[in-house]
């Protein structure tokens, strides 16, 4: 993602400081301990011009719920709110800020796209990163017949119901297989890990790649 | 989670033709959805979405108002509206009504709310006989099962299935098509409404400006449950409620086409009070029982009460990837599938089963669908926080809370975060052998990496962090 945000012309800073945005206490229903790793991520983010997250997940977490943290902490839920409009899921910055959709990345592959739940319906992004992959040379894009269905991972949900989230997963196999593509890409490392491991499991030869990794090669 | 959650999932995932008939049958229904609120077909849908949204969260805000104007309207036209604060309630107050009118045989159209009190049950347990004659409530009735689905309650049954059933409960020969075992149940069913004293309904909506009770149906068994015997009783939640007559205008386009992808079902009733003197049809008596049941409860909470918004189209259990494995019978309650998954735990308390708002990888499929736009994932949040939170009072689920504080503390020092993942990395298998993990080193084989292993490989933590790889670049 540094790469082909240097690669378009921009200064990129990497906080050394930072960790997590604190999701995996929320979504399990640890509010003092998101709390807390949300704040740190305030502190170390506070100066940033824009904050690039290459995950929908995790940029859904900060601009959506962050907020919520704080209902009785006005100075940090000014700091919320005030960060909310920098934050950007890394497709939509190239698209909606950069304003750029052909990074001049070169792939010879067979990919489908996973839709990312948080990134489909929390921030809306659907056609965005099909029209930077249309603009990879080489690249060949195959839709699924369920690009949209969850592949099962949810965190916390993947180890404390492992049978529903692994049938879930291989629900999402099936789609994947049936595409013909040789490669899926999504826009979180979560759902990524989930499908690998599924496709690993099964022993198919189908790798994952992040969308970054796909706009970084060249 | 209880144990026996936990078993009724394992059940229903390891059982490969439920599967596919779930996965089937919820398919179809979302595939008929979507070609009815297209945006060709219906270019409104979104601002009819919003809409109702609107109307049910006024209705919810101002119930107090709407149903004192419900029942001036109900008793104006000679109906008489009955107040139930619980299950107990209903059944007495139909048993009573049974008793003083002499009557033995009731019949019922399909309703979740006299599920949700289990009615048939009570009135059964005082030797009455109460026939459900929705074909999949009756096939349900005869298996003696909850349903599967708030819309389509024998969902899971297969034809065959019910086939054997018919054989075995009616004494019919073995019949395996549709058409004939739906002439077999009407057969049976048509004596029901003839000899029935009293009928039962539920109701999909009550109308406050004209007292009256809304009722969408496919196979006219509701029709003739409130028309053909001389009481007619409908069973209604609180929030069934809609300020206008007019209103309906936006909750008729979204009901049917949400649910079974039609743009109205093919019947749909206005039921204001008895017969009057010069109508041909209609019960002598009307009777609407509003039941409470922790609704008003729900009304206390600003965040949460949306919950009661819900007009039980069923279109988030379709849609839902969880349900779709673990069907209808896995969830502790009558209502399944998401809605299932954030009113069971408000109505009957988190800890009825804690494990239930967890089993949602909160893709959000549910609240995309929902024709009133409740948002499903946030209530889930909300009540896994309550859950975290009673669990901490009450002492239970101490090492997850433990592991999340270490985490929590971790995730603010990123000096041991960065030397925990050297830890990690340090203990990764060879270069060479840098496939995907089935086997993780003794140390780190807790029960989430077991869990995970179960289903899925692992990645090998990278030889090298992102933060080396950054500085030296």
């Amino acid at each position: 993602m540094a790469e082909v945000l240097e690669r378009i012309g921009y200064e990129v800073d990497f906080p050394e400081a930072q960790t997590c945005c604190g999701q995996p206490a929320f979504n399990t229903g640890y509010r003092a301990e998101a709390r807390e790793v949300a704040r740190h991520f305030l502190g170390v983010f506070r100066d940033a011009e824009y904050v690039v997250v290459p995950s929908g997940s995790c940029t859904s977490m900060i601009t959506h719920h962050f907020a919520e943290l704080f209902p009785k902490e006005p100075d940090m839920l000014a700091a919320a709110h005030a960060l909310e409009t920098r934050v950007w899921e890394f497709s939509k910055f190239l698209l909606e800020v950069a304003k750029v959709d052909d990074v001049g990345a070169r792939l010879e592959e067979v990919v489908t796209f996973h839709d990312s739940c948080h990134a489909l319906r929390e921030l809306g992004i659907k056609q965005g990163p099909r029209r930077l992959l249309s603009h990879v040379q080489g690249l060949e894009l195959r839709e699924m017949d369920i690009p949209e269905e969850c592949c099962g991972f949810g965190g916390t949900f993947s180890v404390k119901f492992p049978g529903i989230s692994g049938g879930m997963a291989r629900t999402k196999l099936d789609s994947i297989v049936r595409s013909g593509a040789r490669a899926v890409v999504a826009l979180d490392a979560s759902c990524l890990m989930q499908i690998q491991g599924a496709l690993s499991r099964a022993g198919l030869p189908i790798r994952t790649l992040h969308l970054a990794e796909v706009l970084a090669s060249r | 989670m209880s144990v026996v959650f936990d078993e009724k999932i394992h059940q229903t995932l390891d059982d490969s033709k439920l599967q596919l008939a779930i996965y089937t049958a919820t398919g179809r229904l979302m595939e008929k959805r979507r070609e009815a609120v297209a945006a060709g077909i219906l270019p409104d849908y979104q601002e009819l979405r919003t809409q109702a949204n609107d109307l049910k969260k006024h209705t919810i805000e101002n119930l107090d108002y709407y149903l004192e104007q419900f029942e001036a309207n109900v008793t104006a036209h000679g109906g008489k509206v009955v107040y139930c604060k619980d299950a107990t309630e209903v059944a007495d107050f139909v048993l009573s009504l049974a008793r003083e009118r002499g009557a033995g045989l009731i019949v019922k159209s399909k309703s979740m709310t006299t599920e949700e009190v289990d009615l048939n049950e009570r009135l059964e347990h005082h030797h009455l006989e109460s026939v459900e004659t929705d074909l999949g409530e009756y096939i349900l009735q005869l298996a003696h099962e909850r349903p599967y689905h708030i819309v389509a309650p024998a969902l899971h049954k297969t034809r065959y299935q019910v086939a054997d059933l018919f054989t075995e409960k009616l004494g019919v020969p073995n019949e395996t098509v549709i058409e004939k075992q739906t002439m077999i149940a009407r057969g049976v069913l048509r004596q029901k409404f003839l000899a029935a004293d009293i009928g039962i309904s539920g109701a999909n909506f009550l109308v406050a400006d004209s007292g009256a009770v809304v009722l969408v149906e496919n196979e006219g068994n509701a029709r003739l449950t409130t028309s053909a015997p001389k009481i007619h009783v409908a069973v209604a939640g609180l929030e069934k409620m809609i300020p206008r007559a007019q209103d309906l205008a936006v909750f008729l386009k979204l009901l049917g086409r949400s649910a079974t992808g039609q743009e109205l079902t093919v019947y749909t009733s206005f039921l204001s009070g008895p017969r009057r003197g010069e109508e041909i049809d209609g019960p002598d008596e009307f009777y609407v029982v509003l039941l409470d049941n922790g609704r008003t409860r729900l009304l206390a909470d600003r965040d949460k009460r949306q919950s009661l918004y819900c007009i039980r189209c069923g279109a988030c259990l379709n849609h839902c990837p969880v349900y779709r494995k673990i069907g209808g019978h896995s969830f502790p309650w009558v209502y399944s599938g998401p809605i299932g998954a954030i009113i069971t735990p408000q109505f009957l308390g988190v800890t009825h089963e804690p494990g239930l708002p967890f089993a949602s990888s909160l893709c959000g499929a549910c609240a995309e669908v929902c024709p009133v736009k409740i948002d499903i994932p946030q209530v889930l949040l909300d009540l896994r926080s309550e859950v975290k939170k009673t669990e901490a009072r009450e002492g239970h689920g101490k090492l997850e809370r433990l592991a999340f504080r270490i985490w929590a503390w971790i995730m603010r020092h990123p000096g041991i975060y960065e030397m925990l993942g050297a830890m990690a990395a340090s203990v990764a298998p060879p270069a060479e052998n840098a496939g995907w993990l089935r086997d993780v080193p003794a140390a780190f084989n807790l029960p989430p990496v077991r869990a995970w292993l179960s289903q899925r490989d692992l990645p090998p933590p990278p030889a090298r962090s992102f933060r080396q790889m950054w500085r030296r670049r």
